[in-house]
């Protein structure tokens, strides 16, 4: 079997055990799981720009925030999205959250870099000002609790597993479809500027527009998981568009390993360990979350995902060590 | 609108444009010399008001508190920049080391709370637990030696990405250290009363903070041009490898510059303190704001962040005043549409 | 290999929860408590936690006999996190109630929450006016033991009368707090003949108030002003030294303990309503604010009290059950039931869940109380309206056909 092929079955294998596990818990962990990988498919539509067209964003929040606005909005003015229009509500959060960053990648995607950063920060906080003051719009600082409850279709979704199943669903399918992306002409295209772009340029690709792309792609499914987001908490507020939470799905990426699409997940699954598991075991649950951040970047900069391959290197390292130590002395770090 | 009111609004505006231009230099400057995006900037503007307070609480003086509180976290910067951001050698030793004592330290704390009756006492006996911390992080240290941490240096986003991990560490400290209570700084009473010109009243201390930018902005400007330091600042800026080829240090120079960006921000923290008060949760707003100058201004140009302070205390102020639904938006909107027409700024340079 | 490890830790995380024991004893009673610990509110958390725990203490950890396990969880300033916390303590820990929150947006989160799980659940501080009124049919299961936003600004805009303020300019933070707030002070004014002139609303959370100070009317007789958290300190300070002389009013949280300890001078002479104060020159009071003091190092805000109170009321009511927690619908009747002296004053309930209590008119000055040997800002009771209910003299029928006060209602009429 090739390292591909078990990879996947490994993958395939933890979320069949996500499946399975869960539901037996509780109603905590079960809305836990459920926020978590509605977080997780932003983190991974992020990786979209991160991991593979190496493109660094502050401002993920924005479409995040967008969707889950528009669906807590349309939900409670306009009653719309909470019965079979429910699945209309999918494609219109991702296409609301698509021609944001359609919007948005004109401005950003001409820079790199921590220009790039910059500018994915000033968009996140355009969004951000308006959530928080457009009061007649957004409710302002109250921001607003879906009424209605969770859409009703035949399944009861008020119960927390059912919503969970749901949710699985349409993560487990965000997995898919931006695997087939990465494994596409056009991901492949991706991975090429990431490494080189100057080079994919001298070959005639149209780099700016691949990133456009990859960017509306990102913003996308951002758009996608605030939808699930606004169902799964019943209620937005500006909170969900703050800078923190553009940071929170940075780190969750890099956290779980940028450039492995499932190391989105994992991050977003530590992180909300950590901020709303361990918050209710310890106070000094935040001390904890620092340390992780910066431990994971000192020593692991390809995140979780990368230990494999570090632990290789390490080995490689001492091997190496050991030759040396023959022929010279042994240098120290 | 009449008169009076454009003439008030810009005077307030360019009071808040100089506070900002207090932590955005230092922002500016770290950014050129050393390339780093230091999200824990707000941090440092939030810490240089409480360690202020602790001074007054202590002294009962307002005017020590100021250098004090920016000698304090000049070093905190300089402690970050050395140990986490850029260590060298022996750093890295000690580096190891007090993460160990962290590691460590959570080891001992979760020990505690899960077996309460193998361990006695939680932090009852101080001696106990130090000794037992002790212990634990010897051999936390000796793997950390082994695994050799991944030099952070040019890399953008993990840069980035360990500064926020240590804002919320900050954030966290702060509110042990000194509780949440909303405080605020109070300058000596000869700095409250207001002038009254033409029929308006001008607050003595918005005075004192334009003043105080000036100052400061016109002794880094001499720093900057007529200093062999700053002559030296200005060629990394410009072109690092280069400064090294010609025999700069550039190593000292980027310690120089943390600190002093680390200190400005504290500066602009204590100053400020008695403007916007000193609060849980004022690091990450200021940090936004801090960019806006930053960018607007130029990564790197010191004239570009008195610019763009001033432009976005004033946009800020005109801002609130003319179109009060869209109040941030008639921030950030500038700056977005700044760095689509030019990236590094208006007075930045790559 | 890691998603491996992910799923693990899921399994680990579901077998702790499991194994947590929900050994619910006969003779306990299970309180979950959620307060912001972190985050930019932690400190109201901390002083509502406090306050709560003071009277435990003072009480040997007993409520109405039984024993308190007392179940405390970060919400964060953050309503997700609270609804989330929530379903733990329900679901997980088997909590008899749910009591706290600090935004209104958090006692809006909680409140269907509440119902959905069929659990008691008491905002001791959410003071958002509708959650006991228009929408109270949906939350059968809430009780308040605080204030709505608007209760103590009625009687203040009939002070305001009184002082022959014929003109005022309110400014307030532009969120809903503040639009009720203002909204309760106008409705009264104007019904005795006073005018609003200009409604001001800088965002939540601005300390630079340049842009909004020289547009104050200079024609009207007194400011109205709502501040909350870090904003109080600031507005007045950059309002007298802007040369503004004409007095101020303040909404319940631009004078109260947490922030008046750490403002200045200016603030003398400024008056404020409140349910509570910390000056209140009753012997409950004073032992209050010395316990207090004595343990936790600051004055009392009403953050505490109402925290504290809360804890004497459900003691109360599980003595008058029997010493025993039955249903919540019990609970809530008994409760409703109860009048009580507390720290605060009288304390009863209206028929919607909301207490009837004393409005204290207060003004701030500087002297020693209670035997502390240092001269402080106190918020001295200088007129207490008894008996006020969320409906002020309205009655219970006409006030809710008006529509909950918003920036637009009442209607700015006398605004240029």
């Amino acid at each position: 079997m090739s390292t591909q092929n078990l990879k996947i079955a490994i993958v395939i294998v933890c979320l069949l055990a996500l499946l399975v596990l869960v539901p037996m818990g509780n109603s905590f962990v079960v809305l836990l799981a459920t926020r978590a990988m509605a977080f997780a498919i932003l983190a991974m539509s992020l990786d979209i720009l991160l991991g593979f067209t190496g493109l660094a964003s502050l401002g993920q929040a924005a479409y995040f925030g967008v969707g889950a606005y528009l669906t807590a909005y349309l939900a409670n003015y306009y009653g719309f999205g909470l019965k079979w229009d429910f699945w209309l509500m999918i494609p219109i959060g991702m296409a609301v959250g698509g021609a944001l960053a359609a919007l948005f990648g004109l401005f950003a995607i001409r820079a790199t870099g921590t220009y790039f950063l910059m500018i994915t920060l000033a968009l996140g906080q355009c969004v951000w000002g308006l959530a928080y003051r457009w009061n007649s719009v957004t409710g302002g600082d109250n921001g607003i609790t879906l009424k209605g409850g969770r859409p009703q279709f035949g399944i009861d979704l008020t119960n927390d597993i059912n919503f969970f199943y749901l949710t699985f669903a349409f993560f487990a399918a965000t997995l898919f479809a931006l695997y087939v992306l990465i494994r596409s002409p056009f991901g492949k295209s991706l991975l090429g500027i990431r490494e080189r772009e100057l080079r994919m340029r001298i070959l005639g690709y149209n780099v700016w527009l691949h990133k456009y792309i990859a960017f509306i792609i990102a913003g996308a499914f951002g758009g996608l998981s605030g939808v699930i987001w606004a169902h799964a908490n019943g209620i937005v507020t500006p909170e969900t568009v703050v800078l923190t939470t553009s940071v929170d799905a940075l780190l969750m990426t890099v956290l779980g390993g940028a450039g492995t699409l499932v190391g989105g997940a994992i991050g977003s699954a530590i992180v909300f360990g950590l901020r709303e598991y361990v918050s209710t075991l310890v106070p000094w649950w935040q001390y904890v979350l620092g340390g992780v951040y910066v431990l994971t970047i000192l020593y692991l900069p390809s995140g979780l995902m990368g230990i494999p391959e570090r632990v290789r290197q390490w080995r490689n390292s001492q091997k190496k060590r050991e030759t040396t130590k023959m022929t010279t002395a042994p240098s120290s770090h | 609108m009449n008169t009076q009111f454009w003439v008030v609004q810009a005077f307030n505006g360019v009071s808040y444009g100089a506070l900002l231009f207090l932590v955005g230099a230092g922002l500016s400057l770290i950014f050129g010399v050393m390339r780093i995006v230091n999200l824990s900037h707000g941090s440092y503007f939030l810490l240089g008001g409480y360690v202020a307070l602790s001074v007054i609480w202590i002294t009962g003086s307002w005017a020590l508190s100021i250098p004090i509180a920016v000698i304090a976290i000049a070093l905190v910067g300089l402690v970050m920049e050395r140990l986490f951001l850029r260590p060298e050698g022996r750093a890295k030793n000690i580096r190891d080391a007090l993460i160990a004592l962290g590691i460590a330290l959570i080891i001992r704390l979760s020990l505690g709370r899960l077996l309460p009756q193998m361990i006695p006492g939680q932090i009852g006996n101080i001696v106990q637990v130090t000794l037992v911390v002790a212990i634990i992080a010897v051999p936390i240290y000796l793997v950390l030696q082994r695994i050799s941490a991944v030099a952070i240096e040019a890399d953008t986003l993990r840069q980035v990405l360990m500064t926020v991990g240590f804002a919320f560490l900050f954030q966290q400290a702060a509110l042990d250290l000194w509780s949440g209570n909303p405080f605020d700084i109070s300058p000596p009473p000869a700095l409250t009363q207001s002038v009254s010109l033409g029929g308006m009243s001008f607050p003595l201390y918005r005075l004192f903070m334009i003043v105080g930018a000036l100052v400061i902005g016109i002794l880094l400007w001499l720093a900057m041009e007529k200093t062999r330091m700053g002559a030296m600042v200005r060629a990394t800026v410009d072109d690092a490898q280069m400064a090294r080829g010609v025999g700069i240090d550039t190593n000292k120079i980027s310690m120089f510059i943390f600190a002093l960006g680390a200190g400005m921000a504290a500066l602009g923290g204590v100053i400020g303190g008695a403007f916007l008060g000193v609060y849980p949760g004022l690091d990450f707003e200021m940090l936004p704001i801090a960019f806006a100058v930053v960018i607007i201004g130029g990564m790197g140009s010191l004239g570009g962040a008195a610019i763009g302070a001033l432009l976005v205390g004033l946009a800020d102020n005109f801002g609130k005043a003319l179109f009060p639904e869209l109040a941030y938006f008639t921030l950030y909107a500038p700056m977005v549409l700044i760095l689509a027409l030019k990236p590094t700024g208006l007075f930045g340079r790559d | 290999m890691a998603r491996k490890l992910q799923s693990i830790l899921m399994g680990a995380a579901v077998a702790v929860g499991l194994a947590v024991p929900a050994v619910a004893q006969e003779n306990e009673l299970r309180i979950g408590y959620l307060a912001p610990l972190t985050g930019g509110l932690a400190q109201t958390g901390i002083d509502m936690r406090d306050g709560f725990l003071l009277y435990l203490e003072q009480h040997g950890n007993k409520l109405g006999g039984m024993n308190v396990k007392f179940i405390l969880e970060d919400e964060q300033g953050k309503g997700d996190v609270a609804v989330t916390k929530a379903k733990k303590l329900v679901l997980q820990d088997k909590v008899h109630m749910l009591i706290g929150g600090v935004l209104a947006s958090t006692g809006y989160a909680l409140a269907p929450v509440s119902t959905e799980l069929k659990t008691l659940y008491i905002p001791s501080i959410p003071a958002a006016d509708d959650l006991t009124q228009r929408q109270l049919p949906q939350f059968p299961y809430l009780i308040r033991t605080s204030w709505s936003s608007s209760q103590p600004h009625h009687p203040l805009g009939q002070y305001a009368c009184d002082q022959g303020y014929k003109k005022i300019v309110t400014i307030a933070a532009d969120y809903a707090f503040g639009y009720e707030v203002v909204g309760g002070f106008q409705k009264t004014f104007e019904d005795c003949g006073g005018k609003i002139v200009q409604k001001i609303w800088p965002p939540l959370g601005t300390k630079d108030f340049g842009p909004y100070i020289p547009t104050i009317k200079a024609d009207a007789d007194a400011v109205l002003s709502l501040m909350v958290a870090a904003m109080p300190a600031q507005f007045i300070k950059q309002l007298r030294s802007a040369g503004y002389k004409k007095p101020v009013l303040g909404g319940g949280t631009s004078y109260d303990e947490f922030v008046l300890p750490f403002m200045g001078d200016e603030t003398i002479g400024d008056v404020s309503a409140l349910h509570y104060s910390a000056a209140l020159e009753t012997p409950a009071n004073e032992k209050f604010v010395k316990a207090y003091r004595a343990k936790f190092g600051k004055v009392p805000s009403y953050y505490s009290e109402n925290n504290y109170t809360t804890a004497q009321l459900i003691d109360e009511t599980i003595k008058k059950l029997g010493g025993k927690f039955t249903t919540p619908e019990e609970f809530i009747k008994t409760m409703q039931a109860i009048k009580l002296d507390a720290v605060r004053g009288p304390i009863s309930f209206d028929e919607n869940r909301n207490p009837i209590q004393n409005i204290y008119i207060k003004k701030v000055e500087k002297k020693k109380m209670f035997g502390y040997d240092k001269d402080e800002l106190w918020n001295t009771v200088i007129k207490t309206y008894p008996n006020v209910s969320q409906f002020w003299t309205y009655g219970r029928e006409k006030f809710l056909a008006q529509p909950v006060y918003d920036k637009n209602f009442p209607p700015c009429k006398f605004c240029e």
